[in-house]
Order: C-alpha cells, then sequence, then structure tokens
C-alpha cells in the first residue's frame, strides 16, 4: 500500500481566523491524507519544528492578517535549515494577487485565495507532493 | 372550523405545487417551508409575543421610537497601521456624516503584545491600529472630542487596558469619566469559542470581566461594559440560531459571573449589549434579530430576577458578514452589503457598520469604504425601511421563523446549561465543534453547488487582479519601535517600576477590582505589553482545546 500523505495545517503569527484552517484539514483528511492540525499563534519555528517532528509531506498554511509576507518565507526557510527540501509548502487566506509572484518566488509552491474550492487543494497536494 | 378548510386547502395546494415543483429538484430543499399561513402562527397571542416597541418581550424593538425618532449609529470599525494614521481615517468618517466611531487594534494590541516584541514581527498595524502606550491613544483621539462621540473598542482580553487608557486621554481633554460614551468588546468567551484572540484562563479573564462591571457601574455609567458578540461565532461559520444561543448561553455565564462575585443584577445588566451578524438571508435574519430580542429578555426577567426594563433589554451593534464578500467581481458586494444592511435595518439594529466591497482581498480603501457608510445613508434617508417601527411584524413567514429560532436557541441553552454553562461546554469544545460542523457543511453545499454563490461557483468571469488595493506601509512596525524606545527612554521608570508592582500584588488578591491599579499603571505610561505581562505572570495563559 502506498504511503498516505501527511500534512500539517498550520495558524502561524497572531492571526484567530481559523475556520478555513479547519475546513481545509478537514477535507484533506476526508481525501484520505493524515493531517495534522498546529491550533493558533504558531511561530514559524515551532511550525518548523512540528513539521520535522511529525515528519510531514506538507505544510499547508492559512493566514488573514496581513503578515504573510513575513512569516510564509520564514517558515520555509527553516525548513530548509533543517533539511526538509522535499516538503511542499502551500498557504492560503486573504492574501492580494500581487503578493503571490515574491512568496511563489520565497518557495511556497501555491497560494490559495478565497473561494477556492477544497477539491482544488486536495488535487494540487496529490499532483505536486514529493 | 376555519383552520379544517385552511388546512384541507393547504393539503391541496401542496399536492398540486409538489407535481409542478418537480421540476425544480435544486430548489426543493430549501431550509424553509415554500408557503406560510395562519396554520403557522396558531396560539400567536400579540400581547404576549410581541407587545409594543420598548416594552417586554421587545420583540418588536428595544426602544418605543426606534427610527422614528433617530436612525442607528452608523459606525465603521476602523483602525490600521499607526495612531496618526487612523486618527487621520477617524477624522474623515465623522466629516463624512458617520456618528459613532470604532476603533479596530492590530493583533499584538489584541493579544497584549508590544510592537517590539518578537512575536509582533509581521503584525504591527495590519488589521488594526498598534497601540503600544498612552502616548498611542492621545495621538488617536487628537482633535476629536471625547465628550461628544460614542466610541466602541474591538479590545478583548487586553479590555481593562484600552478603556483604562481611554478614561486617561478623556482626563487629559478635560472629560470626566462619567461624560464618556461608548463600548468595549471585553467578551472572552467567544474569543475562545471562535475568535482566538485570548491571552489568560476563563477564570481571571472572568474576573477581570466582572471587575469592569463593577468599576463602570460606580464611575463610567454611560459605558456598555461588554459586546456579547455573536458576530464570530457566525464569521466562524454557524447557523443563525446557533449565532444567537451560543451568545445568549456566554452572556448568561457573565450575569452569573457578576452576580457570583456579589454584583446586584440591576446595577450592570442595562450596560451590557450584544454584537449580530446580518448575514445574507434577509427574512432569516430579521427573524433572528427580533427572537434574540425575546430570549434575552426572558433569560434576564425570568431567570435572574432582573426587576429594571433595562435590564431585560438586548441592544445590538450589528456588522454586515464579512465572510459572505467574496474576492471574485468584488463590486457584487455592494450589493450584498446593502441586503445585510436591510436585514438589519429591519431587525432593528441600534448601530451598524457596512463591509466595504474590497474586504475579502484586503483592508478597505477610503472611497470603498465611503461607499459602504452610504450604503447605510441611502437605506436610512431613501428606501423606507426604517420609517415604519419592525414592519415585518404579523407576517405569517416571519413569526413562523422568530418562534422556530427562539425553539432552536432555547434547546441550545438547554444542552450548555446541562453541560455546566457556557464556560464547561467552551472548554470541552462542545461549541468549537457545533460551529465547526456547520462551517464544513456550508463549504460542501457551496463545493457541491446545492448552494451558489454568485460569482464563485456560478456566474464567474475571467477576471483580471484588482488594483488600487490598500497597503499598510510595511514601516510601521519600525516606527512603533522607534516610539517605543522614546517612550521608554523618557518616561518616569520608577513610577512604571512601582505602579506595575501595585498592580502585581493586586492581581494575586482575587478580590480587589484591578481596575483602579490598571489606570494608574497606564497614566505613568507603563506599556499594553508591561501592564499585560504583568498579568501573564499571575494569571498565567489559556491553553486552546483543539479538535478537528
Amino acid at each position: 500500500m502506498e504511503k498516505r500523505i501527511r500534512v500539517l495545517v498550520a495558524k502561524p503569527g497572531l492571526d484567530g481566523h481559523d475556520r478555513g484552517a479547519k475546513v481545509v484539514a478537514r477535507a484533506l483528511r476526508d481525501a484520505g491524507f493524515e493531517v495534522i492540525y498546529t491550533g493558533l499563534r504558531q511561530t514559524p519555528e515551532q511550525i518548523a519544528e512540528a513539521s520535522l517532528q511529525e515528519d510531514v509531506n506538507v505544510v499547508a498554511m492559512s493566514l488573514l492578517s496581513g503578515a504573510h509576507n513575513t512569516l510564509f518565507p520564514k517558515v520555509v526557510n527553516l525548513l530548509k535549515e533543517k533539511g526538509m527540501n522535499d516538503v511542499l509548502v502551500v498557504g492560503g487566506g486573504v492574501i492580494p494577487d500581487a503578493d503571490i509572484p515574491g512568496l511563489k518566488q520565497a518557495g511556497v509552491a501555491e497560494v490559495f485565495t478565497p473561494g477556492t474550492p477544497t477539491a482544488n487543494i486536495v488535487d494540487f497536494i496529490k499532483s505536486n507532493v514529493k | 372550523m376555519a383552520n379544517e378548510t385552511l388546512k384541507a386547502k393547504m393539503q391541496a395546494y401542496t399536492a398540486k405545487v409538489e407535481k409542478s415543483l418537480e421540476k425544480f429538484p435544486e430548489r426543493k430543499n430549501l431550509a424553509h417551508n415554500r408557503l406560510y399561513t395562519p396554520l403557522d402562527v396558531e396560539g400567536f397571542d400579540y400581547e404576549r409575543d410581541l407587545s409594543f416597541p420598548g416594552e417586554f418581550p421587545f420583540t418588536r424593538g428595544v426602544q418605543p421610537t426606534m427610527y422614528r425618532g433617530r436612525f442607528w449609529t452608523m459606525r465603521q470599525y476602523a483602525g490600521f497601521a499607526t495612531a496618526e494614521e487612523s486618527n487621520k481615517r477617524y477624522r474623515y468618517l465623522l466629516e463624512q456624516g458617520q456618528t459613532g466611531l470604532s476603533c479596530a487594534f492590530d493583533l499584538p494590541t489584541q493579544i497584549g503584545y508590544d510592537s517590539d516584541d518578537p512575536i509582533s514581527e509581521g503584525e504591527v498595524g495590519k488589521v488594526g491600529v498598534a497601540i503600544d502606550s498612552l502616548a498611542d491613544m492621545e495621538i488617536l483621539f487628537d482633535s476629536i472630542d471625547l465628550g461628544k462621540v460614542s466610541t466602541s473598542m474591538t479590545i478583548n482580553a487586553p479590555a481593562a487596558v484600552l478603556l483604562a487608557m481611554y478614561i486617561a486621554v478623556a482626563e487629559k481633554q478635560g472629560v470626566a469619566a462619567d461624560q464618556l460614551n461608548g463600548t468595549i468588546q471585553n467578551d472572552i468567551l467567544k474569543e475562545y469559542a471562535a475568535r482566538g484572540t485570548y491571552i489568560f484562563p476563563p477564570k481571571p479573564s472572568m474576573r477581570l470581566i466582572t471587575n469592569i462591571f463593577e468599576y463602570c457601574s460606580k464611575n463610567v455609567p454611560n459605558w456598555n461594559t461588554i459586546s456579547i458578540s455573536g458576530y464570530h461565532i457566525r464569521e466562524a461559520g454557524s447557523t443563525a440560531a446557533q449565532e444567537i444561543a451560543f451568545t445568549i448561553a456566554d452572556g448568561i455565564a457573565y450575569v452569573d459571573a457578576a452576580i457570583k462575585a456579589g454584583l446586584n443584577v440591576d446595577d450592570f445588566a442595562g450596560r451590557l449589549s450584544f454584537f449580530w451578524n446580518a448575514h445574507n438571508n434577509v427574512l432569516e435574519e430579521v427573524a433572528k434579530f427580533r427572537a434574540s430580542r425575546r430570549v434575552w429578555a426572558k433569560v434576564m426577567k425570568e431567570r435572574f430576577g432582573a426587576a429594571k426594563p433595562k435590564s431585560w433589554m438586548l441592544r445590538v451593534h450589528t456588522q454586515t458578514a464579512g465572510s459572505m464578500l467574496t474576492a471574485q467581481q468584488p463590486e457584487n458586494n455592494i450589493v450584498r452589503v446593502a441586503l445585510q444592511t436591510a436585514a438589519a435595518v429591519l431587525g432593528g439594529t441600534q448601530s451598524l457598520h457596512t463591509n466595504s466591497k474590497d474586504e475579502a482581498l484586503a483592508l478597505p480603501t477610503e472611497d470603498s469604504v465611503r461607499i459602504a457608510l452610504r450604503t447605510q445613508q441611502i437605506v436610512a434617508y431613501e428606501s423606507g425601511l426604517a420609517d415604519v417601527v419592525d414592519p415585518l411584524a404579523g407576517s405569517y413567514y416571519i413569526e413562523a421563523l422568530t418562534n422556530k429560532i427562539e425553539e432552536e436557541c432555547w434547546n441550545y441553552i438547554k444542552k450548555i446549561d446541562e453541560l455546566g454553562g457556557a464556560v464547561v461546554a467552551i472548554e470541552k469544545g462542545y461549541i468549537q465543534k457545533e460551529i465547526q460542523e456547520s462551517a464544513y457543511k456550508w463549504q460542501m453545499e457551496v463545493e457541491q453547488k446545492q448552494r451558489i454563490i454568485v460569482g464563485v461557483n456560478q456566474f464567474q468571469i475571467k477576471e483580471k487582479p484588482v488594483e488600487g488595493l490598500m497597503r499598510v506601509d510595511a514601516s510601521v512596525g519600525e516606527m512603533q519601535k522607534k516610539k517605543l524606545a522614546d517612550l521608554r527612554a523618557k518616561r518616569d521608570n520608577a513610577a512604571v517600576k512601582e505602579k506595575l508592582a501595585a498592580l502585581e500584588n493586586a492581581a494575586k488578591d482575587e478580590k480587589t477590582n484591578l481596575m483602579p491599579f490598571i489606570l494608574d499603571a497606564v497614566k505613568v505610561y507603563a506599556t499594553l505589553g508591561e501592564v499585560c505581562g504583568v498579568l501573564r505572570k499571575v494569571f498565567g495563559e489559556y491553553e486552546a482545546h483543539v479538535s478537528l
């Protein structure tokens, strides 16, 4: 049997909006992934450490506070520092289109903005996970 | 038997339309019946169920005159970047005819951290204004007469600190505390359940809240000491009935806590206020507002034995549903907000914030905020919706739906009572779980197109990225850090140390009201982070219950 894809759904920063994170987490679980949800207020260090401890294939971050340009790239860099070069990092939330190229350049594989069906997130992960 | 005839006619109607409606299966399973008749309001008793506006059970509104006197307060939630920037936005909104202020604070402020705390990195000034000390608060209200304006502050865990700063700024303007009008949100239970900006565990949090009730009843008598909020519960995905049920359950917990602390219910209950969401389904929302007033009036009169009519009234601020704004074809949001405004006004709100069309994408620009405010003004002055008190009363549908939502609300309250009250229900994760279930169900309905969201899952177009969005200057964090360094160098640090030590001692004694100590500390320019730091040390921090 194929190994199940392990996903860490994370809420970096101080943002308390977790409706999206929880809905996505559940949709990923229903799609057959193993999902770990961090809960609120995780520092980039905590997220990277949890990714390492849980040995995940995917880190999916949700942020609606506007701090994505600071926090997403920080998580990507910390994952690399820990040698987790194969982890697929995706993000979502209230993120202006103009910020997406910069986030992708920083190593976020895809950014899902409001209105994205959860099925698209599932498909993206399945096609891009290493 | 008139009813028997009616029942027979209704059956005949149903049989007839069900046949022809077979062609429209997608409209078959809506939440409400297709037609309402007198059969749906059997036993309806005008005096008992509705009575007159301003009279128990306040189904028709809390004031006798409603909008035939004054319109609701038009109060746009605003705040971003620095106190200087936000002060400019407030003055602009007041010039445009807004009648009250509503302050949005950034996340570090809401969670009790200074802008120079490492955990604040990236968040300073983003979702609201950064307030680190009384010095920022003085700038925020510069040239705004606090004796004339009413101010609502969306602040919860550190509500006591921001209220103290507001009182201190007013004092400097020469306005006494008993002349101040406004609201602090101060509703920690929904932070645990839905919004996430908690700091301390429930017990000391409830103490801070009752300390505020007591302090304000004596010193700031016109202040709304809490805004018990369903808004965020709804935004997190609840249904309309869950929104008011969980919120009223929270309200019961606050009243219980205050009574346990020795307060007389009629001394503080008149200053409790509520906060509802105005969602998309206009008539369901109207029924929700009406049902909520009836439930709260019964809770206060019958459960808590409050004697003053003021204690029975559910006064409410409303905000249109942010989560219903779409990032796709954002101009459509103007229409959504107009309908939500209609719901809030037909529901009898006391004040209203209307969202701006661009808020699924970013903070709103000045132009889009103006359209949102104009939407309220158009509804108020042009639509006629505000001309008659509770104009939908007596509609078979509205009354039946009001009854139904009330019943669902009582069922939840009973269930939460059985669990041991709202605090326990939240600690056990019950309320969070109920909200998550509804949120997931909604999302699946959208994805399976059982629920159509225009521009999102139907009627899409190819769109260019939206231009001209507001951006918060990235230098705000650095500016606040510099202001803080200057403040710490200039202020009387011995006095700060002394007042913080006094606060720490007071916090250790459960019987002491902390408000005077917090006021003393902020007046010598102790920072928000320092004050909350002392309280964190004594109270500890809340550990969230997480389950999927």
